[in-house]
């Protein structure tokens, strides 16, 4: 099928409702205030729903309806919980090329890469979590021969959840599949940019949960997102986007003295070593399209590599050839399987980018491809779309220490190993990486010395749920993915007990 | 905006007449500067407090506009500031939805940085 038909027109696979509600214990609940706010595509710019407008009423009664469920659902038992997981991931399988269009409509991205990666992620992200709740054990402590020290995982309670806009479906998976898993119910925000998609899903899921166990309010950020942040009633709040925001959760958290964890993004090298074109073989063009990937989701990734350091020995080469296999990705129709670039999510990110290109040039930046909006005409002329864009300038430019979240790529050499790694972590983030050698050795003590919570050696932008995604410095605090997320949604519970009949012997 | 002072930032007139419906709204205002993932790198527009600044953040200066009675603060992380320090910012604005807590994006507005070199005249003069 070369292109899906449009929501809303025949023979989509996929229909998005007039409007959409809160929902809330189970059910769909209008908003308090009675407000509502449109929600447009990017492909084309046009409005397609509108949602509910959040405001504290609406998160207080969200609030009410997982404290509601909190009780029964952390007392489920845990092939109980992660029977429901499995029943979820089953329906997002079953369903995976309604949720892909809809996820593409919704926020711009190819549906190539909705089919191939964010969909089939989030159901194995539900399947993974299922699995690890089954495989998870608490411990036993012999302290002395009559003493022991249990340790049980219990859940949080009410936790809190504010979504990002650039995978709103698989982002909602990874908080929302620890979440359940761990015990825990959730009041969820999702992005005020891409609020229909996980309506979707549901509708598709629905049926599946006990009521009040997933609530969900739509809202912007200072009337929903700030009031649930800052509830009282939450013992949890997890965050993905910016560190300004970020800090106001921290702050928001710090009020109510509950766990945080934030996920604020990256400005992540990508580094080239020398040896990786000794060879023009299959690995070298395994290379080119890693220097590529800066374009996949448009660039609106947290760890998109949109720092490429080169090794000054290939340096002229490799960025030719690379800069040739990035002008072979056009933005086009995001409904098109073959489109591998789709639109920008919003106007706000397009303006944006192209005031980043702007201080890049005026910096001295050089464009070697790309720099300018694109308009693939037609209907898609109204949506947000940017050439895929490649510069080459230093380190200290602010195009190489700002996340752009945009299909643009800063490049620059270096000579030997330490300035490799002095350029990589001379950044205010540490949330990606990539190296590329065919040294083990060199590779290895790259990714070691490198400051940064997932380094991808001789692979990138690969998100399995078995291993541990999260930022060193200023990318954040804690972990996504990985069976390690169930501690962050579980409390410890020591219980110490004493076997001895006998007293102490001290008072 | 700025009272012709060499300055760090200044405001852009469609940007300031929405800080004039802001301040009306919502009462005394501020910015921070933020920087990441998703809406990083754009302005973040919060009622005057409700951000609470720290130690290492830097007060880039003060935006003077006509209609609201006091200076609206801008502000920036000190790490981030190293990296900027050397560009001079207006706050201009566009149609769009932020995500974050900007107090502008439900009125389907979001604050953007525009940013040029600071000239060297400028430099030795901040």
């Amino acid at each position: 099928m070369p292109q899906y038909a449009a929501p809303g027109t025949a023979g989509s696979v996929v229909e998005y409702r007039a409007r959409y509600d809160h929902f809330i214990g189970g059910e769909y609940v209008p908003p308090a205030e009675g407000g509502y706010f449109e929600n447009p595509t990017p492909v084309t710019g046009r409005t397609f729903t509108e949602l509910a407008r959040g405001t504290a009423a609406d998160v207080e009664k969200a609030v009410d309806a997982a404290e509601g469920a909190a009780r029964s659902w952390g007392k489920t038992a845990p092939a109980e919980r992660a029977g429901v997981l499995l029943a979820i991931a089953d329906r997002v399988e079953e369903n995976l090329e309604k949720l892909a269009v809809a996820e593409s409509w919704e926020n711009g991205k190819p549906v190539r890469e909705a089919l191939a990666a964010d969909m089939p992620l989030a159901v194995d992200h539900f399947r993974y979590f299922a699995g690890a709740l089954r495989a998870q054990e608490g411990t036993i402590s012999q302290i002395d021969e009559d003493t022991v020290a249990y340790h049980f995982h219990e859940p949080l309670g009410v936790v809190g959840q504010i979504i990002p806009w650039n995978f709103p479906i698989l982002m909602a998976t990874w908080k929302l599949a620890p979440a359940l898993a761990g015990g825990n119910t959730v009041v969820l925000k999702p992005a005020e940019q891409t609020p229909a998609s996980i309506h979707v899903l549901l509708e598709l899921i629905a049926d599946l949960l006990p009521a009040g166990v997933i609530n969900v309010v739509n809202g912007f950020g200072v009337e929903a997102g700030k009031p649930l942040a800052s509830n009282p009633r939450i013992n949890k709040i997890a965050f993905t986007g910016e560190t300004t925001t970020g800090r106001l959760i921290l702050q928001y958290a710090s009020e109510n003295i509950i766990p945080a964890t934030v996920e604020l993004g990256g400005k992540s090298p990508n580094i080239f070593f020398d040896d990786v074109a000794a060879a023009d073989d299959a690995f070298h063009d395994k290379a080119l399209e890693g220097f590529a990937l800066f374009a996949l989701n448009q660039g609106e990734v947290c760890t998109c590599p949109s720092r490429a350091l080169v090794q000054r020995g290939i340096y002229d080469e490799f960025v030719a050839a690379a800069v040739e296999r990035t002008e072979r990705s056009a933005p086009g129709h995001p409904l098109d399987t073959e489109t591998r670039i789709g639109a920008q999510s919003s106007n706000d990110q397009l303006e944006k980018i192209l005031a980043y290109i702007d201080i890049g040039k005026q910096e001295g930046a050089r464009i070697l491809t790309g720099g300018g909006r694109a308009d693939p005409g037609g209907e898609l002329s109204g949506g947000y779309y940017v050439e895929p864009t490649v510069f080459e300038g230093h380190n200290r430019q602010r195009i190489f220490q700002e996340e752009i979240f945009g299909p643009v790529v800063s490049v620059t050499s270096f000579g030997d190993y330490e300035e490799a790694v002095e350029i990589a972590n001379d950044t205010l983030y540490g949330l990606g990486a990539g190296v590329w050698s065919r040294s083990g050795n060199t590779a290895y003590r790259a990714a070691r010395d490198i400051q940064a919570g997932r380094v991808w050696v001789n692979n990138y932008h690969s998100y399995p749920a078995h291993a541990a995604f999260g930022g060193y410095k200023q990318s954040g605090i804690g972990r996504e993915t990985h069976k390690m997320m169930l501690d962050h949604y579980q409390q410890t519970k020591n219980m110490l007990v004493s076997y001895s009949v006998n007293s102490m012997g001290l008072f | 905006m700025n009272s012709g002072e060499i300055g760090r930032v200044d405001v852009t007139e469609r940007a300031a007449e929405l800080l004039r419906s802001l301040r009306q709204r919502y009462g005394a205002i501020m910015f921070h500067q933020s920087g990441g993932c998703c809406d990083g790198s754009a302005p973040m527009c919060y009622l005057k407090g409700e951000f609470r600044t720290g130690v290492h953040d830097v007060h880039l200066g003060d935006l003077s506009v006509p209609g609201v009675p006091e200076r609206i603060e801008v502000w920036m992380s000190g790490p981030q500031f190293e990296y900027w320090q050397h560009t001079h910012l207006t706050i201009d604005v566009v149609t769009g939805r932020g995500s974050g807590f900007s107090l502008e994006a439900p009125d389907g507005l979001r604050f953007l940085l525009r940013s040029r070199l600071l000239t060297e005249e400028e430099l030795n003069s901040l």
